[in-house]
């Protein structure tokens, strides 16, 4: 990720982020505001907008999933969604991230991300079949409460937060156990580790590696954010919209802090695109 | 045409819905309940009379949505002597 300053920077307000939904989404209005108090130019963009050609994925320098629900979640939470987006513009969608442009995905985002094949994108840009699941968190349960992540390596969307830093963000999901063919997983996760792929991790208050419930799903390593190669895909399942300001966390009359654990993820994505494009 | 798609977890796979059914039916009193899994399955017509056909179609909707390959199986099964 080559972040270095280049003679003209884009300017914020000139940076526009498309927050991609489709029927049944959720979460888009959080995800546009956190945006919006960034000073950046979200819009509500529907796939039939893309897939028509009323929209252009060129227009928009940030491309955003949003969390939530889509589509009901029938099949796989995710599935249609990204199925859609393969099935009508997943050449497009290829280019869009081989020219550096980023792409993020929370939550039910996430799980599109994965089910696209954008990530963990071990073969290639955008893999034929899926290179991993999100699958049913070990409680069985839909796990829904603040949760504590490191950040363990930076990308596109996180190189504002210092590597090692724990952020307080809640999940809410049912299915966020990161999983990985069950005879490759042990190889799979050593090859993400050595790519610098793996981006948060669940753990305790302290930052220590934990168990349930501090990992709400099971999840692997707790690990719950996940870039690719380059570092300009990226999905999480923690929400970190819903943490944008000091006083949505849940302990904020006793915690003081100068502002929510979330919105160093919008801020690190467009410092990336001011000083990329 | 009519067939059945099962979707399943793959071996080694983790199936928490089975295992809590599971367990909920041995405290319900099935003390002799030795496995449960849970199992997805959709029933598909589709306007052809050629079974080759309908299994060609339906793999491909497997392969398109219907099941996440890195962790589910599926069977196809024509269900009107195809």
């Amino acid at each position: 990720m080559d972040l270095r300053k280049r003679e003209k920077e884009m300017k914020r307000g000139d940076i526009r982020v498309a927050i991609v939904r489709m029927e049944g989404t959720n979460c888009e209005e959080e995800m546009h505001r956190a945006f919006q108090k960034s000073g950046a130019r979200p819009e509500m963009v529907h796939l039939k907008e893309l897939a028509s050609g009323r929209k252009h994925l060129e227009d928009y320098q940030c491309l955003m999933f949003p969390g939530g629900f889509s589509a009901g979640d029938y099949v796989r939470s995710g599935a249609i969604f990204a199925s859609r987006l393969k099935s009508t513009m997943g050449g497009d969608l290829t280019r869009y991230v081989e020219r550096g442009y980023p792409v993020g995905g929370v939550c039910n985002g996430f799980q599109v991300l994965v089910e696209l094949g954008l990530l963990p994108a071990l073969q290639g840009t955008l893999a034929e079949a899926p290179e991993a699941a999100l699958a049913t968190n070990d409680s069985g349960r839909f796990e829904c409460r603040p949760t504590y992540i490191r950040h363990a390596s930076p990308c596109a969307f996180t190189h504002r937060i210092p590597r090692g830093q724990v952020r307080q963000m809640p999940v809410a999901h049912g299915e966020g156990k990161l999983s990985f063919p069950p005879e490759r997983q042990p190889r799979i996760l050593d090859q993400l580790e050595e790519n610098g792929q793996i981006v948060f991790r669940y753990t305790d208050p302290r930052g220590h590696p934990a168990g349930y419930p501090w990992n709400p799903s099971g999840t692997p390593g707790g690990i719950t954010g996940i870039c690719n190669p380059q570092g300009n895909v990226f999905g999480m399942m923690p929400h970190p919209e819903r943490v944008y300001d000091p006083w949505t966390h849940q302990d904020w009359t006793r915690v003081p802090r100068r502002e929510g654990d979330g919105r160093a993820v919008f801020e690190s994505v467009l410092t990336y695109i001011e000083k990329k494009f | 045409m009519l067939l059945e798609v099962t979707i399943r977890l793959k071996k080694g796979v983790a199936d928490p819905e089975g295992a809590n059914t599971l367990k909920t039916l041995r405290l319900l009193g099935f003390s002799t309940l030795q496995e449960v899994k849970s199992l997805k399955t959709w029933r598909i017509e589709v306007d052809t009379r050629d079974p080759g056909e309908a299994r060609r179609q339906a793999e491909e909707m497997c392969r398109r949505l219907l099941a996440n390959p890195v962790i589910q199986d599926y069977e196809i099964r024509t269900l009107d002597g195809g």
